[in-house]
């Protein structure tokens, strides 16, 4: 059973590392899913403006409480623009980096001893400009990609690590910023400069993939440029952070391939969460392992919610725990919990420094 | 190539006569002095109108007043106004505007730059189109 922190005592956000390097801001960062798995050691991969993609590992937990990282591999000469996003497969061994070259590299994790740490496998084509996020659904057999061409684009993955494309889809009306899987269906999430986001699925015969639902105004909506989401644990809950300086939390229980209603849709809006940003929410993450939601910011803070416990109403709501400010010298892009240690936050800013952070909490 | 230019006859403004500022102290040579309007005004007011052979000084799109700094929250918004309500050139002076700021201020500062309320007929998609570039510019590189 997943540990929960998030009590009513006074919350810190501890500093552990800070890991330099890069030479340009950093985009995002992605814990390898099999960081702290029978025994092996954390592992982040980390993507930049300076078109390179960094892999950092800790050293082994046994002797220090907290050991030291270092870069174990730089990836270079694959993009030849900023890498702008980085997803790992669920078994870790591959790596999916998407850039403003238009173009998503697969690296295969070459793990042990060896200098090599991962292998360039294939690069993808077919958007037209910017890749904005990659996502691996998590059975590892499809990879989405999107764009500032407004596409969705999902990918099968091939015996040889090839990769095939199996639908593309349209139907935002600019940049697309972010796509997501659900946690345990295959049910695709996007959002978007269009300031909304949208739920796609398979068709029933399987045929093609189509959009059964836009989560936006007019009902609940965003009112300005989504630009990530999250889903909780068990996927039943998905936050959306925006521009708009609010973070959204939605009811995403109902499989949307099984949807056949009209009016609405299959997911409904569930809480609002405003007032605490003063600028751009460029990320959200909702942590598998302590249930509480981590936000990073333009206005350089990473701030931290939980659900609200003294909340006695029927609807769901949130309170924040903790404000982190100056947590970078600049924007704060991307904040990652890791997938394991429910302590352990990781953020990237437009400083180029990514920070590993101890999230501890009195009851 | 003939094109229509948006506003084919601007009103044109005396350039305002430039303070000289005074230099600090002796003993304050290792205070670093805030950044305030002016200073912001003196990085923009020499850009030149995309249409007219004029500063954005002498057309009054941009002015001293029409600045806000929090040097303490690293913080600028600029209002401008464009010479006529219908103007597209809006995003690109916007653009312009924000490009020489990032040039010239440290790397801290977060610009704000909007059109002043009333001077654009579409105001909502005009500074809609600023946040825009506001996204997409200072996180693009250009090769």
């Amino acid at each position: 059973m997943a540990k929960k922190l998030g009590g009513n005592g006074a919350a810190r956000l501890g500093f552990l590392h800070q890991l330099e390097g890069h030479t340009d801001r950093v985009w995002g960062v992605a814990w390898n899913p099999a960081s702290r798995s029978g025994g092996a050691p954390s592992m982040l991969a980390s993507c930049s403006g300076d078109k390179t993609v960094r892999i950092w590992e800790q050293q082994s937990t046994v002797s220090s409480s907290s050991p030291s990282w270092t870069c174990q591999a730089v990836l270079d000469e694959s993009h030849s623009r900023t890498v702008r996003a980085c997803d790992w497969s669920p078994n870790g061994k591959l790596l999916a980096t998407g850039s403003f070259d238009a173009t998503t590299s697969i690296w295969e994790h070459v793990g042990g001893e060896f200098d090599c740490i991962a292998t360039l496998e294939v690069k993808i084509h077919g958007h037209e400009n910017e890749v904005k996020s990659v996502a691996w659904n998590t059975s590892g057999t499809l990879l989405a990609t999107c764009s500032r061409d407004k596409t969705v684009w999902i990918w099968e993955l091939q015996p040889g690590n090839d990769f095939e494309c199996v639908s593309v889809l349209n139907g935002h009306t600019q940049d697309v910023k972010m796509v997501l899987w659900h946690p345990s269906r295959d049910v695709l999430v996007s959002a978007s400069y269009d300031n909304t986001i949208k739920v796609w699925a398979e068709d029933r015969d399987g045929d093609d993939w189509r959009c059964v639902q836009t989560l936006a105004e007019p009902g609940w909506g965003h009112t300005s440029t989504v630009w990530q989401l999250s889903f909780n644990m068990s996927g039943d809950q998905m936050v959306s952070c925006s521009d708009d300086l609010q973070l959204m939390v939605w009811d995403s229980t109902v499989d949307p391939s099984e949807w056949t209603g009209n009016g609405g849709g299959p997911w409904k809006h569930l809480c609002t969460i405003s007032g605490h940003h003063e600028r751009t929410i460029f990320s959200v993450h909702w942590s598998r392992t302590n249930g509480l939601i981590a936000t990073g910011s333009a206005d350089d803070c990473i701030r931290i919610f939980a659900e609200d416990p003294t909340n006695v109403a029927s609807s769901v709501s949130f309170c924040k725990v903790l404000e982190k400010q100056k947590a970078h010298e600049g924007d704060v892009n991307s904040v990652r919990w890791h997938p394991k240690d429910p302590r352990l936050l990781a953020s990237a800013g437009d400083d180029g420094v990514i920070k590993i952070w101890e999230f501890e909490q009195d009851l | 190539m003939a094109s229509q230019l948006i506003n084919a006859n601007p009103v044109v403004h005396e350039r305002k006569a430039r303070s000289v500022r005074q230099p600090t102290s002796a003993h304050d040579d290792l205070a670093v002095e805030p950044i305030d309007s002016l200073e912001v005004f003196d990085h923009v007011r020499d850009i030149k109108d995309p249409e007219h052979p004029y500063t954005l000084e002498q057309l009054n799109v941009v002015s001293e007043d029409s600045i806000a700094v929090d040097d303490k929250r690293s913080h600028v918004l600029i209002t401008f106004t464009p010479t006529v309500e219908h103007c597209s050139m809006a995003t690109l002076i916007g653009l312009c505007i924000r490009v020489k700021l990032m040039q010239s201020l440290p790397p801290r500062f977060k610009i704000d730059i909007k059109v002043s309320p009333g001077s654009h007929a579409s105001e909502v998609a005009a500074n809609r189109d600023l946040l825009q570039l506001s996204n997409y510019h200072p996180k693009i590189d250009h090769e």
